[in-house]
């Protein structure tokens, strides 16, 4: 019960921190509907690719937003010692890995509804298959948020983190760009039962690195 | 009663140099104790070490009952270090950022609006930390410390950037531990104001400490005797 109290006074922390600077609603916003729309620009939309890539480009697109969401949930700790702050405030390091993991979460989650609403405007596509494709959505986006907080921490002490961040983590979510695309895919196309597999390999993702966080963040935060 | 920080022999490394050389320091409850010495003496690095913020290396340390050569976390929550930064976020207020030290060290009942009003923030209570004065966020670095009701106080030139009232209040808080049975450890340049707050002074030369012992512990035995002693109860490494 501790735990979850600690990591909601962090997740909350950080939420606040993100409603006044407002980062995620004028910056990485934004990218996202610009990366949707050169795609957009890009792909033929007469022979039906835009419909069929749709899903590829847009958890390409939710992989790029989430890269700009968690740099902005380490650079917040990168100011004024905070991260020192952090270390000595006797927080448990996995009620902060889940606080902040979870503060990365709901930012996706947010921007993943309207990147949505982009993708069926720009894209010409139905979200069909709620269930699967909400439940691919959720379990991709805490499994991108979950890895993001590992290797953020990971590249928080470093002088390269803005570059290192996405060479780290890029490779390590390809099962989640991959897993998400097919579920997404087979869900719109109305196949709701070829994105179950999907979608437990998602939720595998998503609970492995859930769990190897909170391990991990403890020791990755005191070396940072 | 065991002292509140105990070191004997204690290195530490910052990269390949040894910013402590092996630092014998004993302080006990509600002890002021003032750190003096030059640039790069390793002030900051003790400073740091009794946060268990950097390794020890070697010797044995031991804070707030913590054998920080186990286990350097645990008493964290007990003390409050006030270092070149405020640790703050940009983005909360001074009242929030108060709140969040408060609720992450599990203080009950703690005292924001008192620590908010001995630092003269209860008019800047609503103001984000990223539009305050130097001056302002050392304060509110006090505060913070403060609401967490530490039982070790860690001060790393604490005077730089203060104003007169500023000071005042720092110097009130500072003299006001003993009988609150709060140990500080105080690292200052500004000898003349801090030598009146202090029981004693310490002085690190190139990473080893002078003085570092009261007249009692070295008069009962040595710190090399001491430290072979710790380290065979506790089993840590020396």
């Amino acid at each position: 019960m501790n735990l979850l109290r600690e990591a909601a006074l962090v997740a909350g922390k950080d939420l606040r921190i993100e409603v006044r600077s407002r980062v995620t609603v004028q910056q990485i916003l934004p990218f996202g509907l610009v990366v949707l729309l050169l795609f957009a620009f890009a792909l033929d939309p007469h022979s039906g690719t835009l419909s069929k890539a749709a899903p590829g480009v847009f958890w390409i697109t939710v992989l790029f937003a989430a890269l700009l969401a968690i740099g902005r949930s380490f650079s917040i700790e990168a100011e004024n010692g905070a991260r020192d702050g952090l270390r000595l405030s006797g927080l448990d390091s996995a009620a902060l890995f889940l606080g902040k993991a979870g503060a990365v979460v709901i930012e996706l989650a947010a921007l993943e509804a309207l990147l949505a609403a982009g993708v069926v405007l720009l894209f010409n596509v139905g979200l069909g298959g709620a269930l699967p494709l909400a439940l691919a959505t959720v379990a991709a986006t805490v499994g991108v948020a979950a890895t993001g907080t590992l290797y953020g921490v990971l590249a928080a002490g470093l002088r390269v983190r803005e570059t290192l961040l996405p060479v780290l983590l890029l490779p390590v979510v390809a099962p989640v760009l991959l897993g998400a695309t097919r579920a997404w895919e087979a869900a719109i196309s109305g196949a709701s039962s070829d994105a179950w597999p999907w979608v437990a390999l998602l939720g595998i993702f998503a609970v492995l690195f859930t769990g190897i966080g909170m391990l991990a963040f403890g020791p990755l935060l005191e070396e940072s | 009663m065991p002292p509140v920080v105990r070191l004997r022999s204690a290195v530490c490394l910052l990269g390949r140099f040894p910013a402590l050389a092996g630092v014998d320091l004993d302080v006990g409850e509600g002890e002021v104790v003032l750190v003096s010495g030059g640039n790069g003496a390793g002030k900051t690095t003790l400073l740091r070490l009794l946060a268990g913020l950097v390794p020890l290396r070697s010797g044995s340390a031991w804070v707030l009952g913590s054998d920080l050569s186990e286990d350097s976390k645990t008493h964290r929550r007990q003390l409050s270090l006030v270092g070149h930064e405020t640790g703050c976020y940009d983005d909360l207020t001074v009242a929030e950022n108060v709140r969040f030290a408060a609720r992450a060290a599990n203080v009950a009942d703690p005292p924001e609006e008192e620590v908010l009003h001995q630092f003269g923030l209860t008019p800047l209570r609503d103001v984000v930390h990223g539009r305050l004065s130097a001056g302002q966020r050392r304060r509110l670095g006090f505060a913070i410390a403060m609401v967490r009701t530490p039982k070790l106080l860690l001060l790393d030139e604490p005077h730089a950037g203060l104003d007169a009232e500023g000071r005042a209040a720092l110097d009130a808080m500072v003299a006001g531990s003993p009988a609150a049975g709060r140990s500080v450890v105080l690292v200052s340049h500004e000898l003349e104001r801090t030598r009146p707050l202090a029981a004693r002074e310490v002085v690190l030369t190139a990473g080893q400490a002078h003085g570092a012992l009261p007249e009692s512990s070295r008069a009962v035995e040595g710190p090399a005797t001491e430290l072979r002693e710790d380290t065979t109860q506790s089993g840590s490494r020396t």
